[in-house]
């Protein structure tokens, strides 16, 4: 029976800290130790882990190991003139922004926390409020190097091996372990932001908005009220914004235009008790966040940070969640199918879902990759108490909605999703199925999320 | 695997045509389970339990599996989970045994004893060592209220309930370290056949509420459930009681 515990046994679960799953910790250090971790792995398999910001079970692995990713963190190469950079898949967004931004670069995608690394945002195909400009992390990576569930590491590019590559990009890390990746940056003459700000007083006027004047911004999101009901329903706050150029800075600020010293707060405690985000909290909260925002304020200077990243101010924000996490939901819907977005938006408002900061966003064109979540359309996310009565079946009942409007769920959110919607929101699935098991017959690299979706 | 609401996607019942079992697995079917190992000694009603929870979507086999032989366990439980992970066991054989007969025959109350205890601790320890193996599973073990304090009437299936209920609590404090989930549930009176032309004691409940308990149990990764709720509290209380006014509430006159 139990049998003592080898010391980097640990239980494992992604940011919405729901379904923990035990796991043999492992911390690579070098090139070499990854490749011996892979071609040791046994029937449970391995899986990359970096920063653990993914919300369900994409990289846990039962039973199996889990590389943590965060030591291989060397910067190989920048190149300041041309914007490129060669870095290991473990160092995080943070870091590039500490190394770039005085250099003039940023990173070309960012998500809503900079606390993830580069090889989970290539694994996720990550995406940020520059999409309908942009498109997907992937789609700037130049090449990366790719260890492989038979323990040999390959360079892969989207010219020699468009396959392998589209495959890797959103692949959930079930292609091998990136090691590392050249990536094409973007230049800024600033770390500040210009920001224009404006509420929209439901989701038909949010919409339009969008639709008509998205274009003339780099950067465009909007946070949504779900809590909002009848006329109000879909009332948002549209923040749209650009880098801004050094022209625009006091001269206080053109000093140091480059700067860049965002301010954590200490981290959420360790143990909050259940139920803070109800509805009253929660409602409470998002009344306050539309009523103090400007009905319209244009060329506010905000700093990267809290344009970009508000909540990693405050470390371990997913604590607040309680003993009970929480689960994020995101789909995305083509365009003509607004009337599906509206009904999902009217459906969790009826519900009365607590959710603070849903975020609704305007991709432009998706990207190649073959379980890559984008595509041109609106996307909706937004955090749930997965203790929320009724909440696994109403999900179920969106998930259905969704399918049929060809739209799809984003699998680095996903904790819950049922496998045979999967198809259908992803029609690539057949394929990268075929080339994981031709490329990895043995199994060596697989997951939480691999095993509960069939991937 | 599991959803982020506990939802399992494979479940071993073991004591497969057990009312109780059925209707969690109906219930779980309905939610995320597409796979279910039903385990048992072969009969009619195993077989119809089988298609019943096929009629709702599931895939399902029957297993030959018998309590009282615990020799075979590690064989038999060894298979299935051979054939792929198992999200979710459900340990839910046990006889009531017949109170007043028993005590005039050792023989046939040493087996409810086997049954409720040895049988269970057997296949606990195998699943167990399996669920740990792959590093997540829930094992759901059905002890009962009757095991709280023995009475007289039922004491000698109250007494192997109990014996189960400590074993249980002590194998989800060695299990939790390995990410195994294990849960304790006691349920009060459930009109069942194995109850059927008893008196009904207060707080009697329904296979269907016991099943609602379990999903729900599940979700929470709870370690002991009562139901109905209401149990612990009443059972709280009766515990404390003194032994002379606890024998005039509960000695049948």
């Amino acid at each position: 029976m139990p049998v003592p515990l080898a010391p980097a046994t640990a239980p494992v679960t992604g940011w919405g800290r729901t379904a923990p799953t035990v796991a043999r910790l492992l911390r690579p250090g070098t090139y070499e130790e990854a490749v011996a971790a892979v071609r040791a792995a046994d029937a449970r398999g391995t899986i990359a882990r970096g920063l653990g910001r993914a919300y369900g079970d994409a990289a846990q692995n039962a039973g199996g190991a889990v590389l943590d990713m965060t030591a291989l963190d060397r910067i190989h190469e920048i190149d300041a003139v041309g914007g490129v950079i060669t870095c290991d898949a473990g160092v995080s967004l943070h870091r590039l922004m500490e190394v770039l931004l005085p250099l003039g670069w940023f990173v070309p995608v960012t998500p809503g926390t900079r606390y993830v690394t580069v090889g989970g945002a290539i694994g996720a195909d990550i995406h940020g409020k520059n999409h309908h400009v942009s498109g997907s992390f992937s789609r700037h990576v130049r090449a990366l190097e790719l260890l492989t569930g038979d323990g040999e590491t390959r360079v892969v590019t989207p010219q020699d091996d468009p396959e392998l590559f589209w495959a890797t990009a959103g692949g959930m890390g079930l292609t091998g372990v990136v090691l590392a990746a050249t990536i094409q940056l973007q230049s800024v003459g600033t770390t500040l932001m210009t920001v224009d700000t404006e509420r929209a007083a439901d989701l038909d006027d949010l919409m339009a908005r969008m639709t008509a004047t998205d274009h003339r911004y780099r950067y465009s999101v909007a946070w949504i009220d779900l809590l909002a009901r009848g006329a109000r329903t879909g009332r948002a706050v549209l923040t749209r914004g650009d880098h801004a150029p050094l022209e625009a800075l006091p001269p206080r600020a053109r000093r140091d235009p480059l700067a860049f010293r965002p301010r954590r707060l200490p981290a959420a405690p360790r143990l909050l008790p259940d139920g803070l985000l109800g509805r009253t909290t929660v409602g409470l909260f998002n009344e306050l966040w539309y009523r103090t925002a400007p009905r319209e304020r244009r060329g506010q200077l905000q700093r990267l940070a809290a344009f970009f990243h508000p909540l990693d101010g405050l470390p371990e924000w997913n604590r607040i969640y309680g003993r009970a996490g929480f689960v994020q939901y995101q789909f995305v819907v083509g365009h003509g199918q607004e009337e599906t977005l509206r009904a999902v938006v009217e459906r969790l408002a009826a519900h009365g879902c607590p959710s603070f900061l849903a975020v609704l966003k305007r991709f432009g064109d998706g990207d190649p990759g073959w379980l890559s979540f984008p595509m041109p359309g609106w996307t909706l996310a937004l955090d749930i108490p997965a203790g929320l009565p009724g909440l696994a079946p109403l999900l179920d009942e969106l998930d259905q909605q969704v399918a049929a409007a060809g739209g799809r769920v984003y699998l680095a959110k996903d904790s819950r999703l049922r496998p045979d919607v999967l198809a259908a929101m992803y029609p690539r699935l057949d394929d990268f199925r075929s080339l994981r098991a031709r490329l990895d017959p043995r199994g060596a690299i697989t997951s939480d999320l691999a095993r509960r979706l069939a991937l | 695997m599991k959803d982020a609401f506990g939802a399992p996607q494979s479940l071993l019942v073991l004591g497969g045509s057990s009312e109780i079992a059925l209707a969690t697995a109906r219930r779980l079917v309905a939610r995320r389970t597409r796979r279910v190992y039903l385990a048992g000694r072969p009969s009619p009603a195993l077989d119809a339990a089988a298609e019943r929870l096929r009629g709702l979507g599931a895939e399902v086999d029957t297993v030959v599996f018998d309590a009282l032989d615990p020799a075979s366990h590690e064989e038999v439980l060894g298979k299935v989970f051979a054939e792929g992970d198992i999200d979710a066991v459900l340990l839910a054989f046990g006889v009531l045994g017949d109170q007043a007969h028993d005590e005039q025959d050792p023989m046939a109350a040493v087996r409810v004893a086997q049954t409720n205890y040895t049988g269970a601790v057997s296949a606990a320890l195998v699943c167990g060592a399996a669920l740990q193996r792959q590093g997540h599973g829930s094992l759901v073990v059905l002890t009962s209220v009757a095991g709280e304090r023995a009475r007289r009437e039922n004491f000698i299936y109250g007494s192997s309930k109990a014996g189960l209920d400590a074993f249980t609590q002590g194998l989800g404090d060695a299990l939790h370290p390995c990410g195994v989930h294990v849960m304790a549930v006691r349920p009060g009176f459930v009109r069942t056949r194995m109850t059927a032309g008893r008196p009904e004691a207060p707080l009697s409940t329904t296979p269907e509420a016991v099943a609602a308990a379990i999903e729900s149990g599940l979700r929470r990764r709870a370690e002991t459930v009562w139901t109905p709720t209401a149990l612990r509290p009443v059972m709280s209380a009766l515990r404390h009681l003194p032994r002379p006014l606890f024998r005039l509430l509960t000695t049948p006159r």
